[in-house]
């Protein structure tokens, strides 16, 4: 299908095709996928995943294209890289589905996730909270007496592992906006 | 032209457009201003059922037998979701069909009004695509669409939700253009993957063609192809279910059908074949039987015009994704202009081999006492409406499998048959599509008793328009398909396969106006055949057969393909416990 942006060693020929045999090992793939901003494009594709079974690590969606009427969907999924191609293809033969790119394979990306952390604490705790968020660039975007929220963005494994830190010094809440990705370069 | 009319005097409009000369549909509140339209005109005719499966089947049959896209008119909530198997099933065979459903007026939506149901929301895992349109102007746009959606790439089922409000206000009509929108399938091929399969044909020493229903819905022009490519180089062909009739089953290259109740010659050269090239079929279960087994020394090629098949189920080594008649077309040039060249010396030994497999005559039976059995009852049919012009369907189970064994099928579009799906009730209402498409030919439904009750009212419909459909019964008072597996998996403990209370088909025909034929004694069964195809109207045909015949050859569930059961095996114990809990 020509939504499908068909390249040698992709899809056409899929990526595990030119393995020796079907890998059994799980691996985490980043999908943008181009829609029509349509009611209901979100329900396709989520409906998809569920149906069939793949699994959605993260997904984020908003319109990207207000004339061109395009939203871009971005969908960290896991798989055997049989259920990868699988997963490409079929999102590919959703009618309002214009395109899909593999970011892990299609070349370097890069990958930003935005996140809120609310920390409750008084003392020494609230000190170290506030020095460690100085370390990983996050912002105070609200404060009171007794907590602070903390902004932070950066690619996930640097939002968990400010999540691991948070922790013990009176992390009550988070919220996280899901990966946003784009191929670097042109 | 831009013109200015009301959306229910759309919708009829855009048929008309399109070339629709048929609906299959069942009215209700919310679609009652389509109805009022249609009442007025006479180029669509309309064809009311007797409950809204019966009018996707009949659509199903229609698109089938034709080559054309099937219509659908049903009204909001229950008639909608009535409409949800008949969808599901044309979407696993990829049959064009578009089903117009009324909706509640866009300002009650969400409100559990009478008769609302989630239509788009439920039928979005069901169709290729579907629509709520809510503005009158975006009417036409939206239905000129679904024909394209419904009728490109793989064809399948699509659905246009019209809300009552939408139909009754006025808007801007303009005629269908070419479509102009970003879904435009690739139909041709890769040269150089085309090329490879070119080289590969050069080269086999046992290969097999293994089409399936794709080439029958690319066009007759496929299907002519596909004989022409099988004629040149000589290769044996088999089919799915779905295939038939796309290479002739009088051809001297045709094995059978294949899969877990195909003819031993076929399956066994499935799994002996050294080259396999797929045109149009997808793996299914069915014909694969245990995946880690199949066609185990075998460079596969496969053709799809859908890429999500290629590599779904089977690691395949040369993928063309493109429509099968532009992909054949330039296979055959290819072939060609290389010279021709196929191994003959190789593939003359692979006949060889062939032609003792098919000397088992896995089909073989003995008609002996006074019991009919279906093969009998079937060879019989198939002799004495061969040289009709003949369309078949079927309904789901044993007798479908008979059917596709012992019927022969000469050319595309005359074999309808539940294949994906296998929905029980499909068979009668798509004789009634197909008949519609073909008031002239003979339309047989080759029906098991159980099946033919789901959707048994259908026999108004076929007296309201005259429409002399053949229901031909075999009944075994059983479920016959789970009755044989229940004796094969489950200790011949028969739960619930056995319908202890049977209408008299004959009565109950006669009850609607229709004949109704009974034969018991095979010496009788040549006339009672012959009465049915010389009676000029409906027929239900009660054939009462052996009530205990298992359907063979069969592929266990959990084995390979040469591991299959012919008609004497002991069967007990054969399914393992990991065969067992497949489908």
């Amino acid at each position: 299908m020509s939504a499908l942006k068909l390249k040698k060693g992709d899809t056409a020929k899929s990526a595990y095709n030119l393995r020796p045999t079907f890998s059994d090992v799980i691996e985490r793939h980043t999908l943008a996928v181009m829609v029509e901003n349509e009611p209901g494009v979100l329900a396709r594709v989520i409906g998809l995943f569920a149906g069939r079974g793949y699994n959605i690590e993260s997904l984020t969606v908003a319109e990207v294209d207000h004339q061109g009427h395009l939203s871009r969907i971005t969908i960290v999924t896991t798989g055997t890289p049989q259920v990868i191609e699988q997963i490409k293809a079929q999102l590919g033969r959703i009618v309002t589905v214009h395109e899909v790119h593999d970011l892990t394979v299609e070349g370097p990306s890069v990958e930003r996730e935005l996140a809120m952390f609310k920390v409750v604490g008084a003392g020494e705790k609230r000190v170290e909270a506030l020095r460690l968020a100085n370390i990983f660039r996050a912002n105070v975007v609200d404060s009171t007496l007794e907590t602070f929220v903390f902004e932070i963005t950066g690619a996930p494994a640097k939002i968990d592992a400010f999540a691991d830190l948070m922790r013990p010094l009176g992390l009550i809440d988070v919220a996280r906006t899901g990966v946003a990705a784009l191929s670097r370069g042109d | 032209m831009t013109r200015q009319m009301t959306g229910a005097k759309m919708v009829v409009q855009a048929l008309i457009d399109q070339g629709v000369d048929t609906v299959f549909g069942y009215p209700g509140g919310a679609v009652l201003p389509i109805y009022d339209e249609i009442f007025q005109q006479n180029h669509i005719k309309h064809i009311l059922v007797r409950h809204e499966q019966g009018a996707v089947h009949a659509a199903e049959g229609y698109a089938r037998s034709t080559g054309k896209p099937g219509v659908c008119l049903v009204t909001s909530g229950p008639g909608a979701t009535n409409a949800v198997t008949g969808l599901t099933d044309a979407l696993l065979d990829s049959i064009p069909i578009i089903v117009l459903t009324g909706q509640v007026p866009t300002f009650m939506i969400g409100s559990d009004a009478f008769q609302e149901a989630d239509t788009v929301g439920i039928t979005r895992p069901c169709t290729k695509h579907n629509w709520l349109v809510k503005d009158t102007d975006a009417l036409a746009g939206v239905l000129h669409e679904a024909f394209h959606v419904a009728t490109s790439g793989r064809p399948g089922p699509v659905l246009v939700d019209i809300p009552k409000d939408v139909q009754f206000a006025q808007g801007s009509y303009d005629a269908p253009k070419p479509s102009t929108s970003h879904y435009q399938p690739k139909v041709k091929g890769d040269m150089q993957e085309i090329t490879e399969l070119v080289a590969a044909i050069e080269n086999a020493k046992r290969p097999l063609f293994y089409t399936g229903g794709g080439v029958i819905n690319s066009g007759p022009g496929a299907s002519q192809l596909l004989r022409e490519l099988v004629g040149a180089t000589g290769f044996p062909i088999t089919s799915t279910l779905m295939g038939l009739g796309a290479y002739p089953a009088s051809g001297d290259k045709w094995l059978g059908m294949l899969g877990m109740h195909g003819l031993y010659e076929a399956n066994m050269a499935m799994h002996g074949c050294d080259l396999m090239i797929n045109i149009g079929a997808r793996f299914d279960d069915r014909i694969t039987g245990l995946i880690s087994e199949f066609s185990p020394k075998s460079t596969k090629a496969h053709i799809d015009i859908d890429p999500s098949s290629i590599n779904k189920v089977i690691r395949i080594d040369i993928p063309i994704v493109g429509d099968v008649g532009h992909v054949l077309e330039d296979l055959l040039k290819v072939w060609k202009s290389r010279g021709r060249k196929t191994n003959s010396e190789a593939v003359g030994k692979w006949w060889g081999q062939i032609k003792e497999w098919q000397a088992v005559d896995c089909l073989k039976f003995k008609q002996q006492g006074k019991i009919i059995k279906p093969q009998y009852a079937l060879s019989r049919l198939e002799a004495l409406t061969k040289d009709h012009d003949r369309y078949i369907t079927t309904e789901v189970g044993q007798h479908q499998m008979w059917a596709a064994q012992y019927l022969n099928f000469e050319d595309p579009n005359r074999w309808m048959t539940s294949g994906g799906l296998g929905t029980m009730g499909y068979g009668f209402p798509a004789s009634i599509g197909a008949q519609m498409g073909h008031p002239e030919s003979l339309v047989i439904n080759v029906a098991g008793e159980a099946s033919w009750l789901m959707n048994m009212q259908e026999l108004g419909t076929a007296m309201q328009y005259n429409l002399p459909v053949k229901q031909f019964i075999l009944n075994n008072e059983r479920l016959g398909m789970v009755r044989q597996w229940q004796e094969l998996l489950h200790g011949e403990r028969y739960s619930s396969s056995w319908s202890e209370s049977l209408p008299d088909f004959v009565k109950l025909a006669e009850a609607f106006g229709a004949k109704g034929i009974q034969c018991s004694d095979p010496d009788d069964l040549d006339d009672a055949i012959m009465e049915m195809i010389n009676y000029d109207g409906p027929v239900v045909f009660d054939c009462l057969v052996e009530k205990h015949e298992n359907c063979f050859p069969m592929i266990p569930s959990g084995k390979a393909h040469n591991e299959m059961l012919l008609g004497d095996a002991e069967t007990q114990g054969v399914i393992d416990a990991k065969g067992s809990v497949m489908v």
